[in-house]
């Protein structure tokens, strides 16, 4: 990324640093904090122009505080919309009308904004949505369960699955440079689990609060911003779209490839500012695998330590940071010398597991295990993973869960 | 960036088509007073619509485009339907994102040119159809008047699906028979317009497209309001020929007639909109 050579500074009298610098060079502070505080302060840090909130659990906090800092002056357009389904369609208006924009919701709200995910990246909108996963009706929950990162997995968005608030802190930014990149320019979901990391504090190492992003140049998006700042570009005789023809059904066909294609396109972008698509932990040796992403990662690490300290059995884990991309690459070669896999997961289909069996078939010959798996709320502690494996490997449980 | 945007690089121009070449030299731009009396003899905004032949919905089309008092700075919202046909054919900026959701798109839009550009006048235009405003998109619709967004909106009522293949819509005349209500529509019409003034509407105007003259008027006002005051509904009759079994040249009659009975003009304004379209007036622009 260019450096900035004059002191510029954005709309809300920040600072803009390049994001290397903000991302891995620039001093940082431990904090305290959840993660719902954590979008906070990422966003008083993004040079973000526009967000729309619609409440409810748990992202509705993460929404409150993105309202306080409209009222601080750090973003330019704030209110709450109807509806999910009216905040999907707000968020795109402005991202249409070349604003940096970021919203947030949670299970539920997910489906009834559904519709809207395959239009933001249809129209290559750079939106950012802040998934905080909770578990979707009936019956009625509110507990954390991430089933609905499945539904978002064909929709043209990138995904990428954060494990930690402090992950969650360097994705949000990370997100909209990686989004933002004009051969990229499409949605970015960064998602964690509900609760998990919504609710509950912990150490977060910040830089400091008055520099930001440079702002979005949206006359760098792919598309034409709708300002009427630029010569519209679809005065037609004869339009392409909406025409039963054979040129109608190729144009649709190629966009929707190439939606696809800019996703293929954010690997090199992401891979640098996540520092890798994914994180290996444990003994490289291992081979006994767990691949995981999100908080079932976090639990996976601490049940590879306890098989370790108090079994003996050497494992380790692959944290998947991506969803969308997907790092298939990247997961064959971690995976090479494994004699299992296991998937441990918050949900009850098992969306990752799929993903898994899907980018070793034909690659890699090792057994795929989807467990453990737990929803609706429940918690997976590593004692539980542990007894699975022991289990599955035929020896002695000793621990209670 | 004004209509400047529509210049033709000078050494390109021998290879652009003539429709584009005409909408640098033959459009009317930078003119508040333009309207439908420049219809013959400037550059349309629309090219070659793409509805059927006599479609009244064509000719409010070419109507509002021709006046729009600020087109150059003008972006249009449009939704699902036949409408939907007819935007790649508009020379402004227009968006077609989903079925219902065509006054929550407008929203952001407008709200973030605001920001943008605070020293510049964006006017948003929402044009969707009856299905798109009334049924599926009524939360979107009237909850952008509830929060008083500075938007126009307009719908065309053609008492029907008619993209669709002619199903029953909350527009439909009680009695009417059309497909999903074989035994004819069992409910009134809804009064879109009277909830468009219960909602917060300054400006609400119903009428048929009969009076080019008219629609300018309104069109206009409505404008003029929502700029300033806060949200406008203008309702427009644009019946579907086909689907009631008339002629293509027989719409304007049509209209004609329901201007004496159900469409009737009815127009409503705050005093905050009475006095800006006062002084609309006394500068000539309406």
């Amino acid at each position: 990324m260019q450096k900035t050579e004059q002191v510029q500074y954005n709309r809300a009298g920040q600072r803009v640093v390049s994001p290397d610098y903000l991302l891995f060079e620039a001093p940082r502070e431990k904090q305290f904090m959840t993660g719902s505080e954590v979008v906070k302060e990422a966003v008083k840090r993004a040079s973000v122009d526009a967000s729309v909130s619609y409440p409810i659990t748990p992202q509705s906090e993460a929404a409150h505080l993105i309202g306080e800092l409209w009222v601080e002056g750090y973003v330019g357009v704030y209110f709450r919309g109807e509806s999910e389904f009216g905040v999907m369609s707000e968020v795109a208006g402005c991202s249409m009308a070349g604003a940096r924009t970021i919203t947030t919701t949670s299970g539920p709200g997910t489906l009834r904004a559904m519709e809207n995910f395959p239009m933001w990246a249809g129209s290559r909108l750079p939106i950012q949505l802040v998934l905080m996963a909770r578990g979707v009706n009936a019956p009625l929950t509110i507990q954390p369960d991430n089933l609905e990162i499945s539904f978002l997995l064909d929709t043209g968005c990138m995904i990428w699955h954060a494990e930690t608030a402090q992950e969650l802190f360097d994705m949000i930014l990370a997100g909209f440079v990686v989004a933002e990149q004009p051969d990229v320019h499409v949605p970015i979901i960064t998602a964690i689990d509900g609760f998990f990391i919504s609710h509950t504090r912990e150490a977060v190492m910040l830089p400091p609060d008055d520099i930001a992003l440079p702002p979005y140049n949206p006359y760098k998006s792919p598309m034409v911003p709708l300002d009427m700042e630029m010569a519209p570009g679809r005065f037609l005789r004869d339009p392409y779209v909406m025409k039963s023809n054979y040129i109608s059904y190729a144009a649709h066909t190629s966009w929707q490839f190439e939606v696809r294609a800019a996703i293929e396109r954010s690997r090199p972008y992401a891979k640098h500012y996540l520092r890798g698509l994914i994180e290996e932990f444990g003994d490289p040796e291992a081979d006994i695998v767990f691949v995981a992403s999100g908080t079932a990662a976090a639990q996976a690490k601490e049940a590879t330590l306890m098989l370790l300290h108090d079994e003996g059995i050497k494992a380790r884990v692959v944290r998947i940071k991506t969803i969308r991309p997907f790092p298939t690459q990247e997961l064959i070669e971690a995976l090479r010398g494994a004699k299992y896999v296991f998937v441990p997961e918050f949900n009850v289909i098992g969306w990752l597991e799929r993903e898994v069996r899907r980018a070793l078939y034909g690659n890699l010959d090792v057994p795929v295990i989807g467990s453990p798996r737990v929803a609706g709320g429940m918690t997976m502690p590593p004692e539980f993973i542990v007894k699975e494996i022991l289990q599955f490997l035929g020896k002695e449980v000793k621990h209670v869960v | 960036m004004s209509y400047k945007i529509f210049k033709i690089n000078e050494e390109l121009k021998e290879f652009m088509p003539p429709e584009i070449v005409d909408l640098e030299e033959k459009a009317t731009w930078g003119n508040p007073k333009r309207g439908v009396m420049d219809l013959p003899y400037s550059k349309e905004l629309i090219e070659e619509h793409s509805l059927c032949a006599g479609c009244p919905e064509s000719a409010a089309f070419r109507y509002i485009l021709a006046s729009l008092p600020n087109p150059e700075e003008t972006i249009i919202v449009n939704s699902t339907g036949c409408t939907s046909l007819v935007f790649p054919h508009i020379a402004l900026h227009t968006v077609h994102s989903l079925f219902g959701n065509q006054n929550a798109v407008a929203s952001g839009i407008k709200r973030v040119l605001e920001w943008r550009f605070p020293d510049k006048v964006k006017d948003v235009v929402v044009l969707a159809g009856d299905g798109a405003t009334v049924d599926i998109g009524l939360d979107c619709t009237l909850q952008s008047f509830f929060r008083q967004e500075k938007i126009t909106t307009i719908c065309f009522d053609n008492e029907v699906y008619a993209n669709t293949g002619g199903q029953e819509s909350g527009m439909t005349v009680k009695g009417h028979v059309f497909k999903m209500a074989p035994k004819g529509k069992q409910w009134d019409k809804v009064p879109m317009w009277q909830l468009a003034i219960d909602s917060g509407c300054h400006y609400v105007a119903r009428l048929t497209v009969s009076s080019p003259k008219k629609v300018e008027k309104v069109i206009k006002q409505a404008i003029y309001v929502a700029r300033e005051v806060g949200p406008t509904y203008i309702h427009l009759y644009t019946p579907c020929i086909l689907e009631i079994g008339l002629n293509s040249d027989d719409g304007l009659e049509e209209m004609r007639r329901t201007d004496k009975e159900r469409f009737k003009f009815f127009e409503y304004m705050t005093d905050e909109a009475k006095e800006v379209i006062q002084r609309k007036k006394e500068e000539g622009l309406i």
